[in-house]
């Protein structure tokens, strides 16, 4: 395979490298993929992966199984993952001490490891092959699914499942309009938020006339909880790579920029190593395979700002200014990056290029919505069963996500609410679980699509002090550069930390509604102006748990320290003492063998001694 | 020339005008702190807010940063715009209550309660004497520090700083003051060339200037 050391200098060779590693792939279908993503490397994937090499070694078995250290495999609760392929067994939290059964039993004599099946919480059934997991089963895996098989620091693994195919035919045979066109017909929107269509952007961009334009891959994925981007660069980084240099011929860029936050140092080295590998192979640089388009990548690492999200605010942190937006118009379009026109798009949005483009426009609609084609990754967390990333057609109900695949909630405990759209969506209440997931719908309910954040609440969560949380997450991320965005929230913030300490009047409860709604209406860029959100969506939802709070000095669901109390029923204390014992602030006295009192003055609500004590004598009012 | 609709009237100005600039040329008032002729738009005080697009499907933005449109519809005092400005001022006047400034605007635009928890800031990071060291004297003696909340205004590393030559310019430009009236006793980064212990509201109305009760200005002013 010449062209992996020479690169390569036109298209048929293009084509020739695919066919043979495509060839080679087949020939090589014994291997084991061990996720190598963040969840499963903190149950210690890194160390697993060690043991199998050695292993296979000893055992010989190293030339016919090869060993795969892929990206998310998503179900990050159940870590370390391994599955084994070509039967596709899914073995869920692997341990060091299982290995050796794993190779011994499965690799050797085709048998199965009972028990590290995983197991149907719902049915109790043992299920062996990943794809009959109801966790997959519910899913559609466009963007993900090569995350099984493939390792994402080789470019010859990407190559031989097609990858670069659709780059391929772009250059072969398309042209800028072509390409534009098919991102329309596939209804494709922005994942990063607005769900703006991409082929606007694209047509706005490529029909600027100026010497240098730029792409940029917006990487920052700051929301709390969040990792479909992260996942996307470090389990298929040249599924994005292919994307931006598809829409980097489209809208007739010679320099695309992928902007990726500090906090991910591995997608930055993965993104990183898939560069240099696409420029060895010719896909990068001067005169791309004789087709007379150039176009360069580099990576701009940021300093890790919300708001360097935002896409203005971005620009000045690549330019190397204070990431902060700015009053648009001009557009980005017109004026970006070093002031000239510049398209800015997600991670995801990205990923999904190659396959609209190798597909057809016209098959890959057929999933999703009327207004919105293809798939959507959720980042599903907070109380359900089965929490990790999970990809879904567009307008699928979020019903069908929290309980078909996310098995509903853990514990027993009843739906609260789902929290959709990152810190600045909003909280939907159960009766809008029929809702499809659709940036359209969910915006009318008061909620966003944002980048694909999804946190499930049970009944055990307080409405006010979740909105509490996320405002006190946007006030501490806004820029300070708009007065109603920095006093603005700083003083809803005060006001909602009033309420969750039973020091409010319904009277200030009304001018923070009225409040949220100027912040809304007033401020310059997204974060101000969706920073209402939280509190707004809550008031709409959940209005009376507000009222509680605030005219019986009551929290519901027992989460606002100022107003609970902790208590021992005497009847039930027997005066072991072990709650005294444990009390870090000594507020809790009394004799051995007879009733124990917690002194209301100095408890501070830590509930230690709630969940101390064995005989259910304390309770909490 | 570029046509739009400047409250129901047809009005044409020059590419690249401001909403502001072409309300202002036409002789429609519109409330602006962190604004000044002679300055670049900075979009940071929000008070200059105007609604423009179809009602329905109309947002508000800052006119002394948006440029004049071809056929846009501008509406600078909608009941939008003036409940919104109106609850913008109270904040002011809640945040930085011992400006004239902002005393003036509250009259002016009929704010006449706080019902946001009183509290004395001294500047309210509209930028302008930032922007008027750097325009106007070339001068970047002063910057934006921190973020948010945190966001203050200083010399680089908070030391007495070689650029300023004591124009006094910031000061002059300020509509909080801040700069005003510290006196070279105060530690303060900022230059300190003026010693100015009074609020500046006092010399033109004494204690009567603020209806504020207590005026919380001259209360600023006594506890130095
Ligand atoms: C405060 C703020 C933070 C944002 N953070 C991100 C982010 O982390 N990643 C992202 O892709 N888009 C983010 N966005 C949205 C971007 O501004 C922009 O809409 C998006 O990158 C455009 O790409 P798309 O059209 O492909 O969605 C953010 C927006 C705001 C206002
Ligand atoms: S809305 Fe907030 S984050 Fe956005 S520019 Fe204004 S102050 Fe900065
Ligand atoms: S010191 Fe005065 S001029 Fe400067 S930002 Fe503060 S309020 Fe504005
Ligand atoms: S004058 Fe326009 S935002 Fe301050």
């Amino acid at each position: 395979m010449d062209a992996l050391q020479t690169g390569m200098r036109s298209l048929p060779e293009l084509l020739n490298l695919q066919q043979q590693l495509k060839k080679r792939r087949e020939q090589q279908q014994n291997y084991l993929a061990v996720c190598g993503d963040t969840g499963c490397t903190a149950w210690g994937s890194q160390n697993i992966k060690g043991v199998f090499q050695k292993c296979l070694q000893q055992k010989g078995l190293d030339h016919i199984t090869g060993l795969k250290f892929t990206g998310c495999l998503g179900l990050c609760e159940s870590g370390p993952v391994v599955i084994v392929f070509p039967q596709g067994i899914f073995y869920q939290k692997v341990k060091e001490s299982d290995i050796e059964e794993i190779v011994e039993q499965t690799l050797l004599q085709g048998k199965i490891v009972e028990r590290l099946l995983y197991q149907d919480p719902l049915s109790g059934e043992k299920i062996i092959y990943a794809p009959e997991i109801p966790f997959y089963r519910k899913q559609e895996r466009i963007l993900l699914v090569n995350n099984w098989e493939i390792d994402p620091s080789s470019i010859e693994d990407y190559l031989a499942l097609g990858g670069y195919s659709a780059f391929g035919s772009v250059l072969a045979s398309m042209d800028s309009e072509y390409v534009i066109g098919e991102i329309k017909k596939s209804r494709l929107r922005g994942r990063g938020g607005a769900g703006f269509p991409t082929w606007q952007k694209w047509e706005e961009c490529s029909e600027m006339a100026a010497a240098q334009k730029y792409i940029i891959c917006n990487a920052d994925e700051g929301d709390p909880g969040a990792f479909m981007d992260r996942s996307l660069l470090e389990g298929n980084p040249h599924s994005v790579l292919e994307g931006l240099i598809i829409g980097g011929f489209a809208v007739g860029a010679t320099e695309g920029i992928i902007y990726v936050r500090a906090e991910y140092p591995t997608a930055v080295q993965k993104i990183r190593r898939a560069l240099i590998q696409a420029h060895e192979l010719g896909l990068l640089g001067e005169n791309i395979l004789g087709s007379g388009f150039s176009f360069n990548v580099s990576v701009s690492v940021g300093a890790g700002a919300f708001v360097c999200g935002e896409t203005s605010a971005l620009v000045a942190s690549v330019e190397g200014r204070v990431g902060e937006p700015r009053q648009k118009p001009p557009h980005l379009a017109e004026r970006g990056y070093n002031n000239c026109p510049t398209v800015i798009n997600n991670v995801e949005t990205l990923a999904n290029i190659p396959s609209i483009i190798s597909k057809g426009a016209e098959v890959y609609r057929r999933t999703g919505t009327e207004k919105s084609g293809g798939t959507k990754i959720f980042s599903l967390v907070g109380k359900v069963r089965n929490t990790g990333l999970v990809e879904v057609p567009l307008g699928v109900s979020l019903r069908e996500i929290i309980f078909d695949i996310g098995g509903g909630i853990k514990g027993g405990k009843a739906f609260k609410a789902v929290q959709t759209g990152g810190p600045s969506g909003g909280c939907l209440p159960a009766s809008m679980l029929d809702l499809p997931t659709d940036f359209d719908e969910l915006k009318a309910a008061g909620s966003m699509m944002g980048s694909g954040g999804m946190i499930v609440l049970d009944e055990e969560t307080c409405m006010v002090d979740l909105a509490r949380y996320f405002l006190k997450f946007l006030n501490d991320e806004s820029c300070g550069r708009c007065f109603t965005c920095r006093e603005g929230l700083s003083r809803m913030l005060e006001m909602v930390e009033a309420i969750t300490k039973g020091q409010s009047s319904m009277a200030e409860f009304a001018l923070l509604k009225e409040l949220a709604a100027v912040v809304k209406d007033s401020t310059m860029c997204g974060l101000g102006q969706t920073g209402a959100n939280p509190v707004l969506s809550t008031i709409r939802y959940f209005a009376e748990e507000y009222r509680v709070h605030i005219e019986e000095g009551r929290c519901p669901a027992g989460v606002c320290r100022d107003l609970i109390q902790f208590q021992i029923n005497t009847e039930l204390c027997n005066g072991c003492g072990a709650c005294r014992n444990k009390c870090p602030v000594e507020a809790i006295e009394g004799e051995a063998k007879a009733p124990h009192l917690i002194r209301a003055a100095l408890c501070t609500k830590c509930g230690i001694c709630l969940e101390t004590c064995r005989y259910n004598a304390v309770i909490k009012l | 020339m570029i046509n739009f609709m400047l409250n129901g009237l047809d009005v044409a100005v020059e590419k690249g005008t401001t909403l502001l600039d072409a309300a202002s040329f036409y002789g429609i008032e519109i409330p602006t702190l962190c604004h000044d002729e002679g300055l670049s738009p900075y979009g940071a005080c929000r008070l200059c807010l105007v609604e423009i697009g179809e009602p329905g499907r109309s947002r508000l933005v800052t006119s002394c940063t948006y440029p004049a449109e071809e056929g846009l519809l501008v509406r600078t005092h909608s009941q939008r715009v003036v409940n919104t400005r109106k609850v913008i001022i109270e904040l002011y006047l809640a945040t930085c209550p011992s400006s004239k400034v902002i005393q003036d605007l509250a009259s002016r635009y009929h704010v006449t309660q706080v019902r946001f928890q009183q509290k004395h800031d001294n500047c309210i990071l509209c930028g302008l004497c930032i922007r008027y060291c750097k325009e106007q004297m070339q001068g970047k003696a002063i910057g934006f520090v921190n973020r948010g909340v945190d966001r203050r205004i200083t010399t680089p590393f908070d030391r007495k700083s070689e650029e300023c030559r004591f124009c006094g310019g910031c000061m002059y430009i300020c509509p909080a003051c801040q700069a005003r009236c510290q006196g070279p006793a105060e530690k303060s980064a900022v230059c300190n060339a003026c010693l100015n212990l009074s609020p500046p509201c006092l010399d033109h109305f004494g204690e009567t200037m603020c209806y504020l009760d207590p005026c919380v200005a001259c209360e600023q002013g006594r506890q130095k």
